[in-house]
């Protein structure tokens, strides 16, 4: 793969703690090669503010691998940046050219509070997950795996829901900061298999109740969270997840 | 005074047996019982999990925002467990003896037998959370292959079966924590644990939010902190995976065992500059599919599929006709060294071989396709065409991210891979237990030292994790609390909680106020090269003695002139890393010790100085059949305990996959 140097111009959003009320500050970065990841490029950035005897930009990152769902940059207005089903750590430099400005934002969402310049407080997808995103069964209660055989389409479908990576991208993109996409995943990985059928019904009616709780938006259906997924999560789960909770909302009256 | 606790008995009954007669703690007592558990992995989040299941109160901790983000969530190709499900001949004795044989016998055979025991449980345990495994079409798990092994026993999850694993894990665990019998501490930092009269007691651990430090009480500690890879600087770990809590638990008097065996994984993304902050893997999986060759003309600059097919060197399938492209890890790294330091490596830096798809595409699973459609006589275009759709599915996700980091499309051009660091099979000194010499502090996971040898075989890294987490420490702790019922929780205003906290502090001031001029990254690149050059693929005496000399050197400047921005009661990145990378030169430095120490070749550690007449790895079981459990001393200094190994099932010999 051919590479190139380019240098350009980057606007952060700094902001010292969960109180202070933040800004954005404009840094020059020079020979950037155009085989670096977009964190590596920060990481240069960052070297410099430290010698410099600057603070360094605190973001949230992890794997480097895509996988995690710890990084979270809002890239010139968009989750993660340019690239399709793609993670901020993924990113390469090759995206971009010579003279290029990038602006940069942490998540925004009432439920994720920033905690540090790119930092937010994700903690929110947790707490959803501890209302039921899960199976309950004790350790050692299992009966052999191949003694429930599931169609592969079912399978395959519960595995695309399943490779969410909880990293909020979808509540960033959307205008409503709903967390619906999040949601609707964890829903539809447990209840497309047999597994996870005893707890459909409480599982949806929670799961959702907590969303709300947690200050999440509704969801109006534009599809700007699937647009940025980097799991490339369909957008027919949150079909699924308003039907699982119809259904059960009506059974539960 | 090492005393392995093994239990007595033929090696099948040992752990059966044990679980027989050991102590239990009976429901009413477990709740007043309380065990802390650092780190969120498979092997802290499962033990989380299971331990709260079992009425326990437990306290986790973990450095990431989430407990979900865990490093295990990168692993990729599979989870090994003698299910048999292929008929192919597959056992508990054979995932045993493969994996004692794989560890080039440096492991302890009981806990080995053990794993291959519990590891069947395993996978009937993940199917029941949900864990979305593959599936054949008529609705039964499916299995692939991995090295050092020819049976197919690993089951998987695209190339993302760690994060499956993980997030089944996650979920059992955070449904303890809605029930109130797990309390989940994300973004802490655990940086001592507390000794009362001789026994581990809770730990101090920094709130990497607002700085401050806190004080934890547990009746037992439990630490599940994944591996020490970073200590090269460059590996496949992720960018916050550190030795830190295990290595304040070996000055704690906890001993390391084998600390210099790493595994340097065969087949990653090579580095590409300067620039690079960690090292991607290619999933060992990839070799079912994939053949690896180099071309057989030095300095060739010519494309890959320029280079006709009479003139590659598929330098495996040569060497080791018998395993071929699934060798072990260990071996397949060396031999990749070999071609590479010889001349024919390819790519601008010319450290890196081919990994090439394009033979099985159309072969394999072109061919099968073609023949499932009753497509007569396909031309290749076709069949290069249906064997992508199958590899699609199968390693899709690694494809997609060779692509963006190399701006290659795999499917169309070999990949380049080269050897990186991935795992390490040292770690804490653990007993049958799985608890350290220091009592009531236990260690699971890749952070022990227990169960691979000198080498991990593939798709066995998950499989422990689990095992350590759900099946064995629920039994094992027990034995231990068991006589503790009668403790009262120790309130944190206790003396011992007082001090450990103001040890901790003093040091973090110290390095605040150390106000010097290179950065805690410039450090650590600089550690990592030299762990890389004279601790890395080979190894050899005089190199290990200046490796010492130069990260004694390297400790000095760090502690006189690390620069640390930012201030101690607020979030700040780079203290982490500082409080780290101390730690990691400590660490490099008992590396190179033992390393020097160890003068034999086994598994991942290659002495120069001992090798066959072809290169390969030459034991010393005579002088060597031992795990080093060091203990530490003081600076740079440490006393050896041997463990010796014994084999009465799987007896040594010259591993051989020719």
């Amino acid at each position: 793969m051919e590479h190139y140097m380019m240098n350009l111009t980057l606007k952060v959003w700094r902001q010292k703690n969960a109180n202070d009320k933040g800004g954005f500050e404009s840094y020059p970065v020079k020979n950037i090669s155009s085989e670096m990841s977009f964190l590596e490029m920060i990481d240069v950035l960052n070297e410099e503010l430290i010698r410099d005897g600057k603070d360094p930009i605190a973001f949230d990152h992890d794997c480097r691998e895509g996988i995690c769902g710890a990084c979270s940059m809002y890239i010139d207005g968009r989750p993660h940046g340019p690239w399709e089903q793609n993670t901020t750590c993924q990113l390469h430099m090759r995206a971009y050219k010579d003279g290029d400005t990038i602006t940069i934002e942490p998540w925004r969402a009432n439920a994720f509070p920033v905690i540090k310049d790119l930092i937010v407080d994700r903690s929110a997808f947790d707490r959803i997950i501890q209302a039921g995103g899960y199976i309950s069964v004790n350790t050692g209660n299992a009966v052999d795996a191949n003694a429930m055989p599931v169609e592969k389409d079912k399978a395959d479908a519960a595995f695309a829901a399943a490779a969410c990576i909880g990293c909020g991208a979808c509540v960033a993109a959307c205008k409503n900061s709903s967390a619906l996409l999040f949601v609707s995943a964890k829903v539809s990985h447990l209840a497309l298999l047999p597994q996870g059928s005893p707890e459909r019904k409480s599982r949806a009616l929670n799961m959702v109740a907590q969303m709300d709780k947690e200050g999440f938006g509704a969801c109006t259906n534009t599809g700007a969270c699937e647009a940025v997924c980097p799991k490339g999560i369909s957008i027919t789960n949150i079909a699924r997840l308003n039907a699982e909770f119809s259904l059960a909302a009506l059974v539960s009256q | 005074m090492l005393d392995s606790k093994i239990p007595a008995g033929p090696l099948e009954q040992k752990w059966v047996d044990y679980k027989g007669h050991v102590k239990l703690v009976n429901p009413a007592n477990k709740r007043k019982l309380e065990v802390i558990v650092v780190g969120t992995g498979l092997a802290g989040a499962s033990a989380a999990a299971a331990l709260g299941e079992l009425g326990y109160k437990v306290k986790a901790f973990c450095f990431q925002d989430s407990p979900r983000r865990a490093h295990s969530i990168a692993a990729q190709g599979g989870i090994n467990a003698a299910k048999n499900y292929q008929n192919d001949g597959d056992s508990v004795f054979r995932l045993f003896y493969d994996t004692v044989k794989g560890g080039d016998y440096r492991a302890r055979e009981a806990n080995v037998h053990r794993l291959a025991e519990v590891s069947v449980n395993i996978i009937d345990q993940c199917v029941a959370q949900g864990v979305p495994f593959a599936r054949e079409y008529g609705g039964l798990l499916n299995n692939r292959s991995f090295g050092g092994t020819q049976v197919k026993r690993t089951f998987y999850a695209a190339g993302q079966t760690g994060q499956q694993l993980l997030i089944g894990a996650y979920q059992a665990m955070e449904r303890q924590v809605a029930l109130g019998n797990v309390e989940m501490f994300s973004r802490h930092e655990m940086l001592d644990v507390v000794m009362v009269d001789g026994k581990a007691r809770g730990i101090i651990c920094r709130n990497l939010v607002n700085g401050e430090l806190e004080r934890h009480f547990g009746h037992a500690v439990l630490l599940c902190t994944g591996g020490y890879g970073n200590v090269f600087y460059l590996s496949t770990n992720a960018m916050g995976s550190n030795v830190t809590a295990a290595w304040k638990a070996h000055k704690k008097g906890a001993f390391f065992g084998n600390p210099c065996f790493t595994q340097i994984h065969p087949t990653c993304i090579p580095v590409s500059g300067d620039h690079q902050s960690k090292l991607t893997l290619m999933s060992e999986s990839l070799r079912n599919d994939g053949r690896i060759w180099v071309p057989k003309k030095k300095d060739d600059t010519r494309k890959a599929n320029e280079i006709p097919e009479e003139e590659r060197d598929y330098y495996l399938e040569r060497r080791y006709p018998a395993f071929g492209n699934l060798v072990p890890r260990d071996v397949a790294s060396r031999a990749a060294k070999e071609r590479c330091d010889a001349g024919y490596g390819v790519g601008t830096t010319k450290q890196a071989v081919y990994l090439d798809f394009k033979y099985n595409l159309i072969n394999k699973y072109g061919k099968t396709e073609a023949g499932k459609l009753g497509i007569e006589n396909p031309d290749t275009e076709t069949l290069i065409r249906l064997g992508k759709e199958v590899v699609k599915e199968e390693y899709g996700n690694l494809f997609d991210m060779y692509e963006k980091i190399t701006g290659e499309n795999p499917y169309e051009v070999p990949m380049r891979i080269y050897p990186a660091v991935h795992y390490t099979m040292g770690g804490l000194w653990v007993d049958y237990e799985l608890m350290t010499n220091v009592k009531g502090l236990y260690c699971l996971g890749e952070a022990n030292f227990s169960d691979h040898g000198a080498n991990r075989l593939g798709a066995s890294a998950l499989m422990q994790g689990l095992a350590d987490g759900y099946f064995v420490i629920p039994y094992t702790i027990g034995n231990y609390l068991a006589d503790e019922i009668a403790t009262k929780p120790i309130p944190t205003s206790h003396e011992a909680f007082v001090q450990t906290e103001k040890a901790v502090a003093d040091r973090i001031s110290t390095l605040m106020n150390i106000k010097g001029k290179q950065t805690v990254e410039s450090f650590h690149k600089r550690l990592g090269k030299i762990m890389w050059e004279k601790c890395g693929m080979a190894r050899n005496a005089q190199g290990l003695q200046e490796a010492i000399t130069e990260i004694q050197q390297l400790k000095k400047e760090f502690w006189s002139d690390v620069k640390i921005p930012g201030g101690i009661n607020e979030m700040n990145p780079e203290l982490d890393k500082a409080g780290r990378v101390a730690d990691f030169i400590e660490l490099g430095e008992l590396m190179c010790k033992d390393a020097l120490n160890r003068n034999e070749s086994c598994g991942g550690h290659f002495r120069e100085e001992s090798q066959t007449e072809e290169g390969e790895a030459k034991r010393d079981d005579v002088n060597f059949a031992y795990v080093a459990a060091w203990e530490y001393k003081g600076e740079s200094s440490w006393e050896l305990h041997k463990e010796n190994l014994e084999f009465e099932i799987a007896k040594p010999t010259q591993r051989s996959y020719k």
